[in-house]
């Protein structure tokens, strides 16, 4: 399979300029529309802007970027006033009375549309997909460079926005965090909120040329979601979720270009794939983030389970050592008494071999120096916690041994040592077995 | 800051918090009637009263956070917006995400933002101011943890550094003790009594009776209005907790509910 990209840089080059710059300029704002429990807000605004719109073209008669900016603004604010008083005085949630407003808005944008200026070409289906794929066509002439037109204008509100969370980071940051603060020192988290909400309606219009109103939404919301599960702070979560953006933009492009021709289709809708990309990041983030990653997390239990075999197994063969039992340690024994499945078991006794803390001879497990230091300290935490739980605890000495076994474990030197002074020193536990000595490295 | 220093000097004298005749109402419903009291200078205030009783809501009115019906505030004789750098604020634990993706210290930096101004980024002193905050609070190696990862009593500690740091003359706390360990509640207690020491005034929201004794010097009895208020020995008795805790005003409450009624028929 041959990947033929047929890559042309004044077309795809540009295609991908464009892409990219929208998705950064959503991903910026989305960082606070993802912080403030907004998103939906977001959605709400992208699509209520249409009848906007609608207005700005019937009064000015034309398409020019002015005055679609400022009937989107307008509309913009009026959708988060109207959610925000139908909010009050329906006495209903946010969501229902955001859902109320953007849908009511829409559809007389829709119709406004289809009814009056349908012989333009201001229609519907521009406006819910995009056309980022025609945009290298409509150019403009800058200093003698022919630029295309929505290049430019993404360009300006992505520097707009940057401007913005830059200059108001602060302001952007506690009012988020905790309003209430914020209002009593004087940042008035309306004027913050309604500015957000201009900027994300001016966004939103600005994009739905390229990426069209359903996928303003998602390169607002994904790239931020994805950066939010990533790290703890908020200036590197805006650096993320912008490289989120790039990585969406450019990859989609090139995979819209890509698979379908890999498979013998014509290329698919860059916004579409732009989606996609975003959402799989946003799924990669889910899997692998380093704290609450799920992958991330199931990985920890793997490894904390092999850890605790490898403890049972060296101090199995530790307890054999201390008896002198005659009983001879091969594999097979071993993983009859610990219950443990193949896998686990081979896994666990090629890192114990690694270690150095077993070695094998005539098929027979034995401790090295160094697993037999581990093993002593184990069995050590193992019977200072059954004297600590008999003789502290007052439980019944039949059933420390399982309490204990958990225990050891998770105990450190310093607990051990907290144990043996508490326990007042002992040289044997419940059951007359030894405790032996703390081997400590060198 | 040191040209407004004369001004201070007037104003110094003047009640640190003047509310009269204030009532406040959500949707018509009154939350506070008529609610009424002085704090003098340099006191520890405790609030007290039931679930509802408006608590919260006096503490948001005083800075100006939801609107009043009637009634006027002053905070060292003037309006609040004019006052707003000598108080600081204390919100409950419960009203803030504590997933936002901060630290301790950027939380605690934020009691800095009204000095820093609009638009512009803290500076070295800010921070060391900040870090001093934390080290007085006794949180200082936890100023780079992410604030999930803080628990109850170290969360509140960084709420109380954020207020030490405004260097207010007044603080509002809106239940500061509420499920903090042992240790934090001494170390608040201390810090109250330190800025009693300094002269500043503290109006902190409470809800242990057991402690209002040994802790405040001065109380408000509050339950939609206030029942009781003044020094602790003379109006924190059993009656005025009957008052207070015995039932809610169910009159009160069946007037607002007619009004309403009436309202929605008309």
């Amino acid at each position: 399979m041959t990947l033929d990209l047929n890559w042309n840089w004044m077309l795809d080059g540009w295609i991908t300029a464009v892409a990219v710059v929208c998705a950064i300029a959503c991903a910026l704002l989305g960082n606070f529309l993802v912080l403030r429990r907004m998103s939906m807000l977001g959605d709400a605004i992208t699509h209520a802007v249409l009848p906007g719109l609608a207005v700005a073209f019937l009064i000015s008669d034309s398409r020019a970027s002015l005055p679609m900016f400022i009937g989107a603004a307008i509309v913009g604010v009026l959708t988060a006033f109207f959610t925000e008083w139908i909010r009050r005085a329906g006495k209903v949630d946010e969501g229902a009375s955001m859902g109320v407003v953007f849908t009511t808005l829409f559809a007389i944008g829709l119709v406004m549309i289809v009814q009056t200026i349908d012989q333009v070409d201001l229609d519907a289906n521009c406006v819910l997909y995009g056309s980022i794929e025609l945009t290298p066509l409509d150019t403009i002439d800058v200093a003698g460079w022919q630029i295309p037109r929505a290049f430019c204008t993404l360009f300006l509100v992505m520097l707009i926005n940057l401007t913005f969370v830059i200059v108001f980071y602060k302001e952007l940051k506690v009012t988020s965090f905790d309003p209430s603060l914020a209002g009593s020192i004087g940042f008035s988290p309306a004027i913050i909120h309604y500015a957000l909400m201009v900027l994300v309606a001016i966004t939103a219009v600005a994009s739905f040329e390229s990426v069209g109103s359903v996928l303003v939404v998602a390169m607002m919301v994904v790239p931020a979601a994805t950066a939010y599960l990533l790290t703890h702070r908020l200036h590197i979560m805006i650096c993320f979720s912008i490289l989120a953006a790039i990585i969406s933009a450019v990859a989609g492009h090139v995979s819209a270009i890509a698979i379908p021709a890999s498979f013998g289709f014509r290329s698919t809708s860059t916004a579409g794939m732009m989606a996609v990309i975003s959402g799989l990041l946003l799924f990669l983030a889910a899997m692998f983030a380093p704290r609450q990653g799920i992958a991330v997390k199931l990985w920890n239990q793997l490894a904390l389970s092999w850890h605790i075999l490898g403890d049972d197994i060296v101090a199995l063969l530790y307890r054999v050592d201390e008896k002198q039992a005659n009983q001879r340690t091969e594999k097979a024994w071993i993983r009859e008494v610990l219950l443990c499945s193949p896998l686990s078991f081979t896994v666990v006794m090629t890192w114990l071999r690694i270690r150095g803390e077993i070695v094998i001879k005539t098929n027979e497990l034995v401790l090295t120096d160094q697993g037999q230091h581990r093993a002593q300290n184990l069995v050590r935490s193992h019977r200072l916690w059954e004297q600590y739980l008999l003789d502290q605890v007052g439980i019944d000495p039949s059933r420390v041994h399982p309490q204990a076994e958990q225990m050891e474990h998770y105990t450190d030197k310093k607990m051990r040592q907290q144990l043996h002074q508490v326990t007042e020193k002992p040289s044997i536990d419940p059951h007359g077995s030894p405790i032996p000595e703390e081997r400590s490295t060198k | 800051m040191f040209s407004s220093s004369d001004k201070q000097q007037d104003d110094s004298d003047s009640a640190p918090l003047l509310v009269e005749d204030l009532t406040v109402a959500y949707h018509r419903k009154p939350v506070l009637w008529d609610v009424e009291f002085q704090i003098p200078k340099g006191s520890l205030v405790g609030i007290v009263g039931p679930n509802g009783a408006g608590k919260s809501t006096l503490l948001k009115a005083i800075m100006g956070l939801v609107p009043i019906a009637t009634g006027s505030i002053k905070v060292f004789n003037t309006p609040y917006r004019k006052a707003r750098a000598k108080v600081g604020y204390v919100p409950q634990k419960e009203s803030v995400d504590w997933d936002f993706p901060v630290t301790a210290l950027d939380v605690v930096m934020m009691g800095l933002y009204k000095q820093i101004g609009w638009c512009l980024p803290a500076r070295r002193h800010h921070r060391t101011q900040a870090l001093r905050a934390m080290e007085q609070v006794g949180i200082a190696d936890l100023a780079h943890r992410q604030i999930s990862q803080l628990s109850g009593g170290q969360q509140q500690r960084t709420f109380l550094a954020r207020a030490l740091v405004q260097n207010a003359d007044l603080y509002l706390m809106d239940e500061p003790f509420a499920a903090v360990d042992a240790s934090t509640e001494k170390a608040i207690v201390e810090i109250l009594r330190g800025l009693k020491k300094e002269g500043k005034t503290a109006i902190v929201i409470h809800h242990d009776l057991q402690t209002v004794n040994s802790y405040f010097d001065h109380v408000i009895l509050l339950n939609m209005r206030v029942v009781a208020d003044g020094p602790v020995e003379e109006v924190f008795n059993q009656e005025n907790l009957n008052k207070t805790y015995g039932g809610r005003l169910t009159l009160l409450e069946e007037v607002s509910e007619a009004m309403r009624r009436r309202e929605r028929s008309l």
